[in-house]
């Protein structure tokens, strides 16, 4: 809502300035979004006649204008086609400064003389017509200032209002707010009835008593097309940000910024029999005053007469019924649609207009009959006419007056935490137009009609609340009692999964939920995500059913950006849609790429491969304390290389994956090496043990190399499980020191070298001991996996 | 002279010229090894007249001593030269680079979505998560939004074909721990957010940590103290702050949250379009349909909500200039935090 300050004051007019005012309006939740100047600074710019205009001898796009300025009469040189003898224009003299810094000059065009210029609107930074010439009502003191003249020492307010206040889309309402902040009075205007001059009248049933209860509608006959909107009339609706157009149609604009009631103006001609305000009917059309021709059905609001549907109801009106520039007789039409009628409807066709703006939000019900009668004097007092009687249409039920509301004294204090004094409270809620009686336990408050936000407790305590002020409520520690807070062991914290990563040279991005379609279907032909009916983008569409695509996208990016070398990881949802299980599983992805460790002086870089990620991965698991119940098994991935990808279980169930990116993605790709990439699933896979302390054995350990070769098949977790199966309770870690294939192994066979750690609780090993560890693992592995022992 | 001084002095030369600690003691097997010639000196001592053997035998160790204190001189002397030139030898430069993984880094959003966390942990709000597709129920009407109220629209929310919806907020958070939690309560709930609108200033995801507390007598006055804690807390600097009344379905009495520009200090600059003042969230007492959505007796029960964009914060307290830059994921970028 933006409006002149100038005209808010005619209302109300406290004692403070601009800034204070504007404050005072963002303070009680009316907030200001800017005051600018209805006019930038000019000068020397004065109301002209142009007395003649004659042809420029030695151009065709010129004009000569004898233009009478007041003191003087000046030849102006204009290029604009809309120029005429007999206008009241806006001249800049000689001299005059422009906005923008544009300085007039005494010029001559093509060999004529030129003192001053006549100003388009634009030019004077009052509008975006640059077209031609700002054409001005007729009348006023030639040589007057224009600032003067258009009142442009002036400021526009615009307020920018939330949902629930639908009361202050007019600037009565504004002006109400204005004199409760400052607990004063608003000038009323009063609204003078036009005596009716004629019986003309249109009739009107409503069919929808629900969506329309109330219509009040006038004819004017006989007005003068010719006729022009006032001056003032025209600046105010400008500065608030409406065009004007006719007498007619800127009287409907004016009364509606005045009073927030949205009215129409329907050309007598066109109208075809009575008014009915009905449902609409499946696929009846209506051709809109923009041009567009949409298609209804029954749950939109229509007016209709008896050719069909002229209009939607309280959003716009019909091409075929709106007023023309010859339109000498016509109908207004001011009425109440519920807002439960109008919203979301404006929308569904892709409109939003000033009409259904107010609706959706609540209009004044019994606003109508001022409206119309208001609507009527200003037209008559513009371009004549005869009036028929003002005539209001209502449903048979009557609109109800609201239901009072208590307000208890106990509630206001505990909610707020501050005391209002109880004169403030009547008066402030007497002032919003309440009818407020004092109760033993408070107050009970009959909210006025055109607050529509206002049925409960809480919605009374907060108009208490924001003009006593919000800066008047202390501000008070929190008396509640303390409370332990819950801290468990046993999940791994998110943070501590972090920290691994981030100090194992990861960075962490943060990619969109949604992920290019190819992408997705190149990574995961399998997976059918689930579509946005609505995405920003066709390359943001689906739903990611992994982090990988986002992962390897952002790789993509930074690879572009002359990086070599990526660590990157991401947490987040994956969104799997099973028949009608959805399921958005947290979790915890990664990828590298690139040299395993940063060029470093002392030693060759090499790429990273499997075992660098999962040797991170390793860490991660290390966090639950229950490493061994973790098992990494060959597996087969649609994103992943088949030879070098595994599956993470924890006690049997799968919890992730890792592995290379297949070579024919890494190809599609792009990609000049292979990326490794990891998902694990943070629910199942992040529950964890809390330590339980074993005692450490005081005798030394001993240690005994084993070398066997057994087939490429037979893989290292085999090896040791079968050592762990056969081995006594002295064993206490294997390690793996070697592998080997070549020279001098037979192919299709490979050397494993392993180092057995060995040590007891209740003494030393001795050799004897150590030794026949080793000659029962040896016999073991050569029955169980075929395995020859190397000496 | 004597042979034992002439041996003295053999001694004395050969130590002097030993170059290193094997030469040294190859002189001393030579002089005082179990064949060495002092050592046979002493051995010859029974072929000497008795009056005579006391005063030899007595210049023998003499010398065996003197040759013995040599060599140790010379050793230590060898010894240090040795320790010297490794010493010397074993120099590096340590300027060179360490060796090693460098360290990576959090995303400047988790980061600050962590930081809110903690500061909120410590006053005894507990983390919720929630899912991001949602449905209308606890997404909006809940949070009593019903269809066609007109802050839907402003809502700019994505669809999917069967009627569920990226959450719009991480409201619907709250609606499931009210639902299924007991009060009192106090919790809050960090995420990503969705809405359908991107240019400048927008990105299509983003991210709000939103509070909610509910208790018996919980006021609008402890609000105010616990979001200028916060605020202060976050920022660590003493802030002015000051709340605007506004409208949330969901909160009643409903504010905006403004404090004092952290670039400018309030004098007025680009970042808070030269008002001084800064929103940095939205909040309000919960309204009472809410309460009764979710089975809360509110005769009993009061309650505060908060909801703060955390991509917004982060962009102030890291002195980011745009927004998009979050989810650009540039290293160059993201190694700065």
């Amino acid at each position: 809502m933006r409006f002149s300050e100038a005209w808010l004051r005619e209302w109300v007019d406290p004692p403070v300035d601009t800034r204070e005012l504007a404050s005072q309006l963002t303070m009680a939740g009316l907030e200001v979004a800017g005051v600018e100047p209805a006019a930038p600074g000019f000068s020397d710019v004065v109301l002209g006649h142009v007395d003649s205009v004659e042809p420029h001898p030695n151009a065709d796009k010129l004009r000569v204008c004898q233009v009478n300025v007041g003191a003087s009469t000046e030849q102006i040189v204009c290029g604009a086609s809309n120029v005429a003898a007999g206008q009241f224009v806006a001249v800049a003299r000689v001299g005059a400064q422009l906005p923008g810094g544009v300085k007039v000059g005494k010029e001559n065009l093509r060999g004529i003389e030129s003192g001053g210029m006549i100003c388009s609107a634009k030019e004077l930074g009052m509008g975006e017509d640059a077209d031609g010439i700002m054409v001005l009502p007729k009348g006023g003191r030639i040589g007057n200032d224009l600032r003067d003249h258009l009142s442009l020492d002036d400021l526009v307010i615009e307020v920018e209002l939330t949902p629930n206040r639908g009361d202050c889309l007019g600037l009565a309402g504004i002006a109400r707010e204005v004199a409760v902040i400052n607990r004063t009075d608003i000038n009323r205007q009063s609204a003078t009835p036009v005596p009716a001059k004629n019986a003309a009248n249109v009739p009107v049933s409503l069919e929808d008593e629900e969506g329309c209860p109330i219509f009040a509608g006038r004819v004017v006959r006989g007005i003068d097309s010719g006729a022009a909107t006032p001056l003032w009339m025209q600046e105010r609706l400008r500065r608030s940000g409406i065009r004007p157009i006719s007498p007619v149609v800127d009287v409907t604009n004016y009364v509606m910024l005045e009073s927030g009631q949205p009215m129409h103006a329907y050309d007598l001609r066109n109208l075809d029999g009575g008014i009915v305000v009905r449902r609409a009917r499946a696929k009846e059309r209506l051709k809109l005053l923009d041009g567009r021709e949409i298609e209804l059905d029954d749950d939109v609001l229509a007016i209709t007469d008896d050719s069909g549907v002229i209009g939607l109801a309280g959003i716009m009106g019909g091409e075929n019924s709106g007023v023309q520039p010859d339109t000498k007789d016509i109908f207004f039409e001011a009425a109440f649609f519920a807002p439960l009628a109008i919203a979301g409807r404006a929308r569904r066709f892709g409109m939003h207009t000033d009409a259904s703006h107010r609706f959706e939000r609540g209009v004044e019900p019994g606003g109508q009959l001022a409206a119309v009668e208001r609507a009527t004097l200003l037209l008559t007092e513009i371009a004549g006419g005869e009036p028929g009687p003002a005539e209001v249409v209502a449903a048979d039920r009557e609109l109800q007056p609201a239901d009072p509301v208590r307000l208890r004294r106990s509630q206001l204090d505990r909610l707020l935490g501050a005391e209002v004094p109880d004169d403030d409270v009547f008066d402030l809620l007497t002032r919003l137009e309440m009818q407020v009686k004092k109760t033993k336990e408070g107050w009970l408050a009959i909210p006025p009609a055109f607050r529509f936000d206002i049925a409960i407790e809480a919605d009374l305590i907060e108009e208490v609340a924001r003009l006593y002020g919000y800066d008047r409520i202390p501000e008070v520690d929190a008396s509640e009692q303390l409370a332990v807070m819950a801290d468990t062991e046993a999940r791994v914290r998110d943070s501590a999964l972090e920290a691994v990563l981030v100090d194992r040279g990861y960075r962490e991005v943060v990619t969109y939920s949604f992920v290019d379609p190819a992408l997705q279907r190149l990574l995961s032909p399998d997976d059918r995500p689930l579509e946005l009916s609505n995405p920003i983008s066709a390359d943001l569409s689906v739903m990611r059913t992994s982090l990988m695509p986002g992962l390897i996208h952002a790789l993509k990016q930074n690879l572009s950006r002359q990086h070599e070398r990526a660590r990157l990881f991401e947490s987040g949802l994956r969104y799997i849609q099973q028949g009608d299980d959805l399921k958005q599983e947290k979790c915890l992805s990664g990828v590298i790429y690139g040299a395993a460790s940063p060029e470093h002086w002392s030693a060759r870089t090499i790429d990273g491969d499997f075992f660098d990620l999962k040797g991170d991965i390793q860490a991660l698991i290390e966090l639950t304390g229950e490493a061994e119940r973790f098992v990494f098994e060959p597996a087969e991935h649609p994103s992943l290389h088949p030879g070098q990808t595994a599956r993470l279980l924890r006690d049997g169930r799968e919890v992730g994956s890792v592995g290379a990116l297949h070579p024919g993605h890494q190809t599609a790709l792009g990609l000049a090496k292979p990326a490794y990439l990891f998902e694990i699933l943070v629910e199942p896979a992040f529950a964890a043990k809390i330590p339980a302390y074993r005692e450490i054995s005081r005798y030394p350990s001993v240690r005994r190399d084993i070398s066997l070769l057994v087939d490429e098949s037979v893989s290292a977790a085999t090896v040791m499980a079968c050592v762990r199966r056969h081995a006594p309770e002295v064993l206490r870690q294997i390690r793996i020191f070697d592998v080997y294939r070549g020279q001098r192994i037979d192919s299709g066979r490979k050397s494993i070298a392993l180092g057995l750690i060995l040590q007891d609780y209740c003494s030393t090993l001795t050799d004897g001991e150590a030794d026949s560890v080793v000659t029962t693992v040896s016999t073991a592995l050569v029955e169980d996996l075929n395995a020859k022992i190397r000496d | 002279m004597s042979d034992i001084t002439r041996l003295l002095d053999q001694a004395q030369k050969a130590i002097g010229k030993a170059t290193n600690l094997a030469e040294l003691d190859q002189v001393r097997v030579r002089y005082l090894g179990r064949k060495g010639k002092l050592t046979e000196q002493l051995k010859q001592l029974g072929k000497l007249p008795a009056d005579q053997r006391p005063k030899t035998g007595e210049r023998i160790n003499e010398v065996k001593r003197e040759v013995g204190a040599l060599i140790e001189a010379r050793r230590q002397q060898l010894q240090s030269a040795v320790l010297a030139e490794k010493l010397e030898s074993d120099r590096i430069d340590v300027t060179l680079p360490g060796r090693g993984q460098p360290l990576g880094s959090l995303h400047p959003v988790t980061r600050t979505m962590r930081r809110i966390e903690r500061i909120f942990r410590q006053i005894g709000f507990e983390v919720k998560e929630g899912p991001e597709i949602e449905d209308e129920f606890h997404n909006f009407e809940a949070l009593n939004i019903p269809e066609h109220h007109p802050a839907r629209a402003a809502h700019d929310t994505f669809y999917f074909p069967s009627g569920l919806l990226l959450r719009t907020h991480t409201s619907p958070v709250q609606i499931r721990a009210m639902r299924d939690g007991k009060v009192p309560l106090r919790l809050i709930a960090p995420g990503r957010v969705y809405r359908c609108d991107s240019d400048l200033t927008h990105t299509p995801m983003f991210h709000q940590v939103e509070g909610l507390l509910v208790d018996e007598n919980v006021s609008f006055a402890n609000l105010k103290a616990i979001l200028h804690g916060f605020a202060e807390q976050f920022f660590e600097r003493d802030l002015k702050m000051r709340l605007r009344p506004s409208y949330f379905p969901f909160t009643e009495p409903s504010a905006e949250v403004d404090i004092e520009c952290v670039m400018c200090s309030g004098d007025g600059c680009r970042v808070c379009s030269r008002t001084g003042w800064l929103e940095i969230l939205g909040c309000g007492m919960v309204h009472p349909r809410v309460f009764e959505q979710v089975g809360v007796d509110a005769e009993k029960y009061t309650g505060y909500a908060f909801g703060m964009g955390v991509d917004r914060l982060a962009m102030l307290r890291y002195q980011i200039t745009d927004l998009r830059l979050f989810f650009e994921n540039d290293i160059h970028f993201l190694e700065q935090f």
